[in-house]
């Protein structure tokens, strides 16, 4: 398992969202849709630490790929 | 070695996969003899499942899939494609196109916001049928009705109808239905749905129906996607909450674990929607050679996956045959993975996570009336579940 303390980024791709709302079931704080498509809205890129584990868990649940884990030296600037 | 067909439902306890299924688990990917005669594959386990149904390398389009079991009256290898707005028998882009002018109406945010309406439905519901006890049919009195009411409402259709198109939507998921039959039953519910949709243009109301007037789709599109989410909304919700009802009053310890804990319901509705899986199979086509497991599937060849048996994988869950409203069930495929993974997910959960404990709180003394054994199942419908459940309880 990863340390919950280690920072997280986080990225979303809409083009590749089914809009099945996986990820703002799993992670309400984290993830949101829009109210149009329903698509994915990454509400917070670098989640605080308490919200890690679900920003996790909905990665692994997401049906269409569309939201990536990327370690911190691939993202961060 | 010979190739076996698909293993059918229930054997044993009505609540298992087939005996064949389970024992499968070990190896996730294996061939399987299509009742066409094809030589296709079968995938038994979870994560080789999430991978095929995740890979836009496998097609859903029907016309390039055999069926696992045979459908009465149909020809081998002559599925057509899909009708004009199923998507389901659809890719990219197409699937895509149409899927995004609805994933917008059935966000989690919106489905919470029916919770209350829900809460209204079932309360009367389970008032009819209270006053009618103390026995009672579970489908007929509140497994149909729940969702009938809220997916009619949801969509602007008149729920006094209901007589006209609940028998139609039936036929259509019967597998000993032939197919002759299911085009009827399917051109009769798109002609009305086409009368609909006429009706919605001319005078719109607050509904999703009137709301998808206003985009690009066409009155044929309309009716078929009408068609789908109508059956999708009134055949899914109402046999998990049948079957789910019989599953929780078979492990009493489990159903009284739920009683104590109210806030148990949202996971017992995840374990429920894994150990009984209810819509399986999920077909795939393989558009090109693709390698999986160590071993290729060729271009043609039809994969069809047992959900069934994926969400009894005991690599991803242990103990996978034991109903356990502790267990964290999410990951399950019971609303399938990839592009397609059902559109009215979130709509379902609202409605089993209110409809389940309002009715064990309405009836603490619910049980069934008949001998488990003798409760009619629906095991040749593309949708499990029990064509009734008598149960009885104690007046006060």
């Amino acid at each position: 398992m990863s340390d919950p303390r280690e920072p997280l980024r986080l990225s979303a791709d809409r083009d590749l969202c089914a809009g099945a709302g996986m990820c703002a079931l799993t992670a309400p704080e984290v993830f949101d849709q829009d109210d149009e498509e329903g698509l994915v809205v990454l509400l917070h890129p670098a989640p605080a630490p308490e919200h890690r584990a679900a920003a996790r868990m909905a990665v692994g649940l997401c049906p269409a790929e569309a939201i990536a884990l990327n370690s911190r030296d691939a993202t961060d600037s | 070695m010979s190739r076996p067909p698909c293993p059918r439902r229930r054997t044993g306890c009505p609540l298992d996969p087939p005996a064949g299924l389970t024992a499968l688990s070990d190896k996730p990917l294996r061939r399987m003899r299509y009742a066409d005669g094809h030589m296709g594959w079968l995938v038994t386990g979870h994560a080789t499942a999430r991978a095929i149904l995740a890979d836009p390398r496998f097609s859903s389009r029907y016309e390039l899939l055999h069926l696992p079991v045979p459908m009465e009256g149909m020809v081998s290898g002559e599925l057509p494609p899909a009708p004009v707005g199923d998507i389901i028998g659809l890719d990219a882009p197409e699937h895509t196109r149409y899927r995004r002018l609805l994933t917008g109406k059935f966000t989690v945010r919106r489905m919470r916001q029916l919770t209350e309406r829900v809460e209204q439905l079932t309360a009367e519901c389970l008032d009819a049928m209270e006053q009618a006890g103390p026995t009672a049919d579970l489908v007929e009195a509140f497994a149909q009705p729940v969702p009938a009411l809220m997916i009619c409402e949801l969509l602007g259709v008149p729920y006094a109808d209901r007589e006209r198109f609940q028998g139609q939507v039936a036929t259509i998921f019967d597998q000993t239905a032939d197919a002759e039959a299911k085009g009827e039953a399917y051109t009769a519910l798109l002609q009305y749905l086409g009368e609909l949709v006429l009706a919605k243009r001319a005078e719109p109301t607050d509904d999703l129906l009137s709301d998808l007037t206003t985009s690009d789709l066409t009155d044929e599109e309309l009716a078929g996607i009408g068609g789908l989410l109508l059956a999708a909304g009134l055949d899914t919700t109402a046999n998990m909450l049948g079957l789910g009802t019989f599953a929780l009053l078979s492990n009493p310890e489990q159903l009284d674990a739920l009683r104590a804990d109210p806030a148990l319901a949202e996971q017992t509705v995840e374990e429920l929607l894994r150990y009984l899986s209810v819509a399986d199979p999920l077909p795939r086509s393989a558009l090109e050679d693709v390698e999986v497991e160590g071993q290729v599937i060729r271009a043609g060849e039809t994969v069809t996956i047992s959900v069934q048996a994926t969400n009894r994988d005991p690599h991803k869950f242990p103990d996978p045959d034991r109903l356990d409203i502790h267990r964290k069930a999410t990951g399950h495929l019971a609303f399938g993975h990839g592009a397609h993974q059902c559109l009215g997910q979130q709509l379902a959960r609202v409605e089993m996570t209110v409809a389940f404990p309002a009715l064990f709180a309405r009836f603490p003394t619910l049980r069934l009336a008949v001998p488990p054994q003798e409760v009619p199942l629906r095991d040749r419908s593309n949708i499990y579940g029990v064509i009734n459940l008598p149960v009885t309880w104690d007046k006060e």
